[in-house]
């Protein structure tokens, strides 16, 4: 193959993969600000903890990579719920500088915890052989891994479209999101709605923080280092738009491969420069709806 | 209905009563001034401890009096930081006063700037964007290294003694004064700017900017000014940790220094001038004390904080000090 | 003579719902009309409409001759007109005093100026200390808004409209919320005003209608259904289908 050609399947495939994680990850935040206008800056600390749950499940008890996966979801969803009914709960509707506020609270005490109990260095846990090496699609090779990510990724966004949209308590969330007060008037019960999807977005953003162990690295200030990019996710996507979450995930995954493969300084400059004048331009992201 | 009334308030006299000095604002200064003959040996705490109030008064200006939450104030007292260091490092200007000021300028002139274009959106979309220009900038000055020094950070600048007498001592003596004065200046002008007829629009927009358009304030500008005023302020603050540290690395423009200023400012109590103070004194002692004999222990212990303050004490220690003095009062009476 | 205010095929839609169908509406200086229709007729929006709170579809106003559709809000109280909400919107943390000589300040182009005390805007403050005697809010004048009962917080709601001394004034349902022992300071306040003010005002109870407009148009789903002299639009049987027949249906 050309190699031009070559690098640029190599960086979009990459891309891909890594727009993948951000999609599993920031996908839950999207739709819990979307439904509650929560500003939660916490969403990264629920990921870090997924990361740190499968991490333990498998090194401590032997479980393998899949399940260990299935466990960081269930436990860290199970986790959310009282989390989200003693902290958050308080403060559905305070202003957005309290829920901030709480929320960073949340993850710097998220962060000291991780590094008390698991230390700092990054752990690093062994993958299935099915999962090493490459597989051969036909014209290309490409990293086991990243197609298995690849995969994840677009099983999750069938499972939500499904669940989204032919489900009735899907049809209750994006009733909700659409117009709380006008599903509340028809009889939604919204807040136990919210503990539904907090604990779905939470346990998603725990397997997308255990499927990133191996592409982007784990350790307790992953809770923070990458809350800006799921936040313009969630921003450039428009809130509560699950479609618009997938498409600026992608984008942004491929664009800040693409700038760490062509220009690895510059980057990131771009990435968040982009960010802004598209924020400037369309304010409610690409699928959102105007809040009034 | 001008003759005084013994039963009728008294208007005049009790905006008057509102913008006059009080006894007890003298104790931050004294303080400040004790500090300095009974702690010598911690002026570089304490000139750490006054940058981190004007740094925080800056703040209380956007967010306590006029409603605008920034995640991304750091971006100012950066751009301060860094304008005063390229100053000196590349253009060989090193006097400080003048150095300080023209670090305030160019956060101003980029407060300026990024206010008027952040200040037309609100809510979440506002709180991105202010988090995102800060990030970019540090981007822009891990980019422009050969200017900024990149990761590795600002060094090799120099700075001549203050009024050509003062060096900036081991101990930190001379710019303990020099910071001090800095923030003398900075309080005196957000005090008058709060009690303004100004301050005062402020606080209308921050309780109901709706209404401010309808009696034909003009919104956007009146926050544009007192943005370009606390970027000016932040970067005063900037350029002047810049000059004592003598080294500006990327982290001035931090999301984490923008979170810290903000659980400063909150930890204190917000639009009360005076939260500044409490909040930095007590932030930035306990990090000394703890953050290093226990870094877990310390950042546990902010988060915790944080929400124990958000939940159930939400003006801060001195709004706390305000409830407890009433209680007492009223248990009096 | 030029009217105080003018308004020309006003349209404005939400997607299918129409809160605006060509309306045309004019008032001459010292106007006092009317405007009432049933609850969601669109008769928020039209006074949204015409401050500039929200940007028409089509159609234009004007001022005293001058077209200011294409102005912001603030830009258009500086051309003399005025509202009021009807839902309170005021400043809640800021005392009865602070919230009126807000408005007379913004007038008086105080706000800008940074470094003066307020106090010493003695005339403001006298302005607003006027208006407060006005309201009867004088032992209110102290007390944070948030401590006020809701009826004497509307009063403070008018208040801070007239301190804008306008030209042409827009009240959406005045009275709504204050009790009947006090409503009356509220029609005593606008008796008081100048002649040549023009006032449009909102309201539900036809008494108060009576006594005080002289022009009164009635709006249905969006467009004026009729206009006319109180006498006259109390006898049209339309309004009596519509608008009395929604109200005694609640
Ligand atoms: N932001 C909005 N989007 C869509 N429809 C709206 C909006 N605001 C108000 N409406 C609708 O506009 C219509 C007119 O409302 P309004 O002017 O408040 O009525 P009125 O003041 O005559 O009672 C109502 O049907 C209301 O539901
Ligand atoms: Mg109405």
């Amino acid at each position: 193959m050309n190699p031009v050609l070559n690098a640029a399947v190599s960086i979009l495939f990459d891309g891909l993969a890594y727009g993948m994680l951000l999609f599993i990850i920031s996908v839950g935040l999207s739709i819990t600000m979307g439904l509650m206008g929560f500003v939660n800056l916490a969403h990264g600390a629920f990921a870090m903890a997924g990361g740190y749950v499968t991490v333990s499940l498998m090194n401590l008890l032997g479980v393998p990579f899949l399940p260990a996966l299935g466990g960081a979801f269930v436990i860290v969803a199970a986790v959310s719920m009282p989390i989200e009914r003693l902290i958050y709960l308080p403060l559905y509707r305070a202003g957005e500088l309290d829920q901030v506020l709480l929320s960073i609270g949340v993850v710097f005490m998220a962060i000291a915890g991780a590094t008390f109990v698991w230390g700092s260095t990054p752990p690093s846990i062994r993958m299935p052989d099915f999962l090493t090496g490459q597989v051969d699609l036909g014209f290309k090779t490409f990293p086991a891994y990243r197609t298995f990510t690849i995969g994840v990724g677009m099983a999750m966004i069938l499972a939500l479209w499904l669940g989204f949209e032919r489900t009735i308590i899907g049809a209750k969330i994006r009733a909700a999101v659409d117009n709380r007060a006008m599903a509340q008037a028809v009889g939604i019960d919204v807040d136990r709605l919210f503990v539904v999807t907090f604990a779905l977005g939470s346990g998603l953003a725990a397997m997308g923080g255990g499927l990133a162990i191996e592409i982007v690295g784990l350790s307790p200030p992953f809770a923070i280092q990458y809350l800006v990019f799921f936040l313009i996710v969630v921003a450039v996507g428009g809130l509560g738009s699950i479609r618009g979450a997938f498409v600026a995930a992608i984008v942004l995954g491929i664009i800040d491969t693409a700038g760490k493969y062509l220009w690895p300084d510059g980057g990131a400059f771009f990435i968040y420069a982009a960010a802004v004048l598209l924020l400037l331009v369309k304010p409610w992201g690409l699928f959102g709806r105007e809040q009034t | 209905m001008n003759a005084p009334d013994r039963s009728a308030p008294d208007p005049h006299g009790f905006l008057r009563g509102r913008e006059r000095w009080r006894p007890v604002e003298a104790l931050p200064w004294l303080i400040a001034i004790g500090a300095f003959f009974a702690l010598p040996d911690y002026m570089i705490l304490g000139t750490q401890v006054i940058t981190m109030i004007i740094f925080a008064l800056s703040l209380d200006l956007i967010l306590g009096y006029a409603g605008i939450v920034s995640l991304g104030h750091a971006a100012y007292f950066g751009a301060g930081a860094y304008a005063t260091g390229m100053l000196s490092a590349h253009l060989g200007w090193g006097e400080p006063i003048s150095g300080l000021l023209f670090g305030g300028a160019v956060a101003g002139l980029v407060g300026f700037v990024s206010g008027w274009v952040l200040l037309r959106y609100h809510g979440l979309t506002l709180l991105m964007l202010t988090l995102a220009t800060a990030i970019m900038l540090q981007e822009l000055a891990n980019v422009l290294e050969v200017w900024t020094g990149g990761f590795d950070g600002l060094l090799g600048m120099e700075f001549t003694p203050l009024f050509g007498l003062f060096e900036n001592d081991l101990w930190g003596h001379a710019y303990y004064w020099y910071a001090l004065a800095v923030l003398a200046i900075c309080f005196l002008f957000a005090r008058r700017l709060v009690h303004s007829a100004f301050g005062r629009t402020l606080v209308g927009i921050r309780e109901n900017t709706r209404r401010m358009h309808a009696i034909g304030s003009p919104v956007h500008w009146r926050l544009v000014t007192v943005y370009t005023a606390s970027a000016t302020m932040a970067g005063l603050a900037g350029a002047l940790f810049a000059e004592i540290n003598a080294y500006v690395t990327l982290d001035v423009l931090s999301f984490a220094r923008s979170g810290a200023v903000l659980i400063v400012l909150i930890l204190g109590g917000t639009g009360r001038l005076y939260g500044a103070f409490v909040g930095a004194t007590v932030y930035v002692i306990l990090e000394d004390e703890l953050a290093k004999a226990s870094p877990e222990f310390w950042e546990f212990g902010v988060g915790l904080v944080l929400v124990l303050v958000v939940l159930f004490f939400r003006g801060g220690l001195l709004g706390g000090l305000d409830s407890a003095a009433r209680r007492l009062k009223e248990a009096r009476s | 003579m030029t009217p105080a205010l003018e308004v020309r095929d006003l349209c404005r839609s939400f997607g299918a719902l129409h809160v605006a169908r060509n309306i045309n509406l004019a008032l001459a200086p010292g106007a006092r009309q009317a405007l009432i229709g049933p609850n969601g007729a669109g008769k928020t929006m039209l006074v949204n409409l015409i401050t500039g709170a929200l940007k028409p579809d089509s159609g234009a106003v004007f001022v005293r001759g001058e077209e200011i559709t294409d102005l912001g809000q603030a830009a258009r109280v500086k051309k003399g007109l005025a509202r009021t909400y009807q839902i309170n919107q005021l400043f809640r943390e800021l005392t009865v005093l602070e919230n009126i000589a807000l408005s007379v300040a913004e007038r008086r182009r105080r706000g800008a100026n940074l470094l003066q005390p307020f106090s010493r805007n003695r005339e403001t403050v006298d302005e607003a200390a006027q208006l407060i005697e006005t309201l009867r809010l004088g032992d209110d004048m102290l007390k944070p808004i948030r401590e006020l009962p809701y009826g004497r917080q509307r009063l403070v709601e008018i208040a801070i409209t007239l301190g804008q001394r306008p030209e042409v004034l827009l009240l959406d349902e005045p009275a709504a919320g204050v009790p009947s022992t006090e409503s009356h300071i509220i029609l005593e306040a606008l008796d008081a005003l100048p002649d040549n003010i023009a006032i449009l005002i909102i309201e539900h109870d036809m008494e108060v209608v009576f006594r005080f407009a002289e022009q009164v148009t009635v709006l249905v789903g969006g467009a004026v259904l009729v206009e006319g002299p109180p006498a006259a639009i109390a006898k049209d049987e339309g309004v009596r289908a519509v608008y009395l027949g929604e109200h005694e249906h609640g």
